[in-house]
């Protein structure tokens, strides 16, 4: 595989809540201890379910949130040591797409204004040429470039999320997360946002890290999957083969809760996961999936199973599934 | 990308150009409560400019022989203790008034965006020390803080400014704190810092301009206030001096009058009555305009 753009060595986000005068302090763990490679140019899908601490890894990469601990190198330089200026000069090449196409874009300003801000950041140029780069980038999203002078708030879902992703790509990024990025729009306008997000991947040589819960979009999209679980990866691997043959029980769960389309299987029992995720604040011992792992024997439950590499995966189980 | 383009061809090509603002004055006109407000609030501030060209009488001018007169066709409202026509006095204090009202409102109001949106965005110590500055300047009784203000200071109208913005400001401070608190979370803020913009960016250009709907009704809830406030001081004696009028202090010689010529006292009353209650339909008129959330 081609070279690594950005990795994280033990990445760690926790925060810590209460601990005021009358309350007790609890540490959530959102991300604990998280090591990953993300090649150049691939779709690198993160799934996992809601509060697994999927967004917050996101975050963390690009250090919108500060890490309380670990590493991210980006292109063999250490972000997390990067003081607060020269960490601005590398946010050109790391962007980012949200979720939320009403939230993410200022209500107050118009879409040159919004396009103009990154380029006027990192110094792209004259007055003229900024405003060029703004009808460029319409263009490459999609949109006419007549849009220019309006307001956030006359346009679409999936009309405000290809600005988003316009103002993403400003200034040459080549490192993209797309937090749920279709996860707020209609399957079919998700259809054309995920074309044009290929396409520009395509053409600008990007690469993704694709935040979602959404399962089929992972599989039409990504080249390499990451299964989270409250804070940890425990599975890791090609997309094709970790929908083949899922090693981690629970991810064996979760590409089984997606539904099939299939009638014949209608009757076919499915195995269903069970139970809540524990909390964050309060972790269960060994394996943190081991209460609702119908597989969990003694050891799961005092020992945390370390990430194994079995061929070309990896997986943090003590007893992956068909090995 | 034949998607793409299929879907430049299916959208409208332009679509009509208005901004928040137009919106929100197309929805303030059609408020009928507002408007009647805005009207009466327009001509009040016309007959304070024009006053000397418009008013009946001299403001200053003693007709011993004319005291208390009751309302007459020369005397519309009547005269005073001193003879001196009390429309015409109305006219002439509503100029203090008005001032009173609008720039110690702008001057809180200048302190406290910047304060709030301080305290708001950078949190920690700042907010800290500036939400229990807050805290003192609102558990203090205000009349008393802006009595010893004008007290020590002395009466004049430079020191009710002063003495009314540093009541004012903490107030607007919590307002746009907590508003700015809101507005961090949004995630057009993170995407300005994930552009690498500056927290001076952040705050000026996409706080502030976010919190600029809540300061207009703010401003207009607060011009009646301040008007409270000059009247209640220049009542007690340590606002507005005679032989100058404003509105309080023409209520506050008058009572002394109240059962001879209840108009002397009355009349600059329900002045300073219907101006708060026009400038709070206008404010409310606003603050439905300006609420997105209130959009049909």
């Amino acid at each position: 595989m081609s070279e690594v753009v950005l990795s994280t060595r033990e990445l760690t986000k926790h925060y810590v809540l209460g601990g005021g005068l009358f309350s007790r302090r609890h540490v959530v763990r959102a991300v604990d201890g998280v090591s990953l490679d993300i090649y150049e140019r691939e779709t690198f899908a993160l799934v996992g379910e809601s509060g697994c601490g999927k967004t917050t890894l996101g975050r963390v990469m690009l250090r919108l949130h500060e890490p309380t601990s670990g590493t991210i190198l980006y292109r063999g330089q250490d972000l997390s040591r990067l003081n607060e200026r020269a960490m601005r000069e590398q946010r050109k090449k790391l962007q980012i797409v949200f979720q939320d196409p009403y939230a993410s874009l200022n209500p107050r300003m118009r879409i040159e204004q919004i396009l103009a801000e990154p380029l006027r950041t990192h110094g792209f140029g004259s007055a003229e040429a900024i405003r060029e780069r703004c009808a460029e980038l319409l263009d490459m999203v999609g949109l006419s470039r007549r849009y220019l002078r309006n307001y956030p708030h006359q346009f679409s879902g999936g009309q405000r999320q290809r600005i988003g992703i316009a103002r993403a790509l400003a200034n040459k990024p080549d490192f993209v997360v797309c937090d749920e990025s279709v996860s707020a729009l209609d399957v079919s306008i998700q259809a054309q946002v995920l074309n044009l997000l290929s396409d520009l991947q395509a053409d600008l040589k990007l690469t993704y890290f694709f935040i979602t819960h959404d399962l089929s979009v992972v599989r039409q999209f990504a080249d390499r999957v990451g299964v989270m679980f409250l804070g940890r990866l425990v599975e890791v691997g090609l997309t094709e083969d970790l929908f083949d043959r899922p090693l981690h029980p629970y991810t064996m769960f979760l590409i089984s809760a997606v539904p099939r389309a299939d009638p014949r299987q209608r009757g076919r029992e499915r195995p269903i996961l069970m139970g809540d995720i524990p909390s964050p604040m309060n972790l269960p011992s060994g394996c943190r999936f081991h209460t609702r792992c119908p597989f969990a024997k003694d050891i799961c439950r005092t020992e945390e199973p370390m990430p194994r590499k079995i061929d070309d995966r990896l997986v943090s189980c003590h007893f992956p599934l068909e090995s | 990308m034949s998607l793409t383009s299929e879907m430049t061809a299916l959208a409208p090509d332009v679509i009509e150009e208005t901004s928040f603002l137009r919106d929100a004055l197309r929805a303030f006109r059609k408020n009928r409560m507002a408007m009647v407000g805005l009207f009466f609030v327009v001509t009040l501030i016309l007959a304070a400019v024009f006053a000397p060209w418009i008013s009946p009488h001299d403001p200053y001018r003693v007709a011993l022989d004319e005291q208390l007169l009751p309302a007459s066709s020369t005397y519309w409202l009547g005269t005073d203790n001193f003879g001196r026509d009390i429309l015409t006095r109305i006219l002439y204090g509503a100029r203090v008034s008005l001032v009173v009202g609008t720039v110690p409102s702008l001057i809180a109001l200048m302190i406290g965006t910047v304060m709030g949106i301080l305290s708001g965005y950078l949190g920690g110590r700042t907010d800290f020390v500036v939400m229990r500055l807050a805290d003192m300047m609102i558990s203090f009784p205000s009349l008393l803080l802006a009595m010893v203000v004008m007290y020590t200071l002395g009466a004049n109208l430079l020191n009710i400014f002063i003495a009314l913005a540093l009541v004012g400001w903490a107030s607007v401070a919590r307002v746009v704190r907590s508003q700015t608190l809101a507005l961090k979370g949004k995630e057009f803020i993170e995407a300005a810092r994930a552009n690498g913009a500056s927290r001076a960016t952040i705050m000026f250009r996409h706080i502030f301009p976010n919190v600029v709907p809540t300061l207009i009704v703010l401003f207009s809830l607060s011009i009646p206030d301040a008007i409270m406030w000059e009247s209640s001081l220049s009542f007690l004696g340590v606002g507005v001096q005679p032989p100058g009028s404003s509105w309080g202090l023409l209520v506050a010689k008058g009572k002394e009058y109240l059962f001879q010529a209840p108009l002397v006292a009355i009349a600059p009353g329900v002045a300073i009555l219907l101006t708060v209650l026009a400038f709070n339909f206008i404010g409310d008129g606003l603050r439905d305009a300006l609420d997105p959330s209130m959009k049909d």
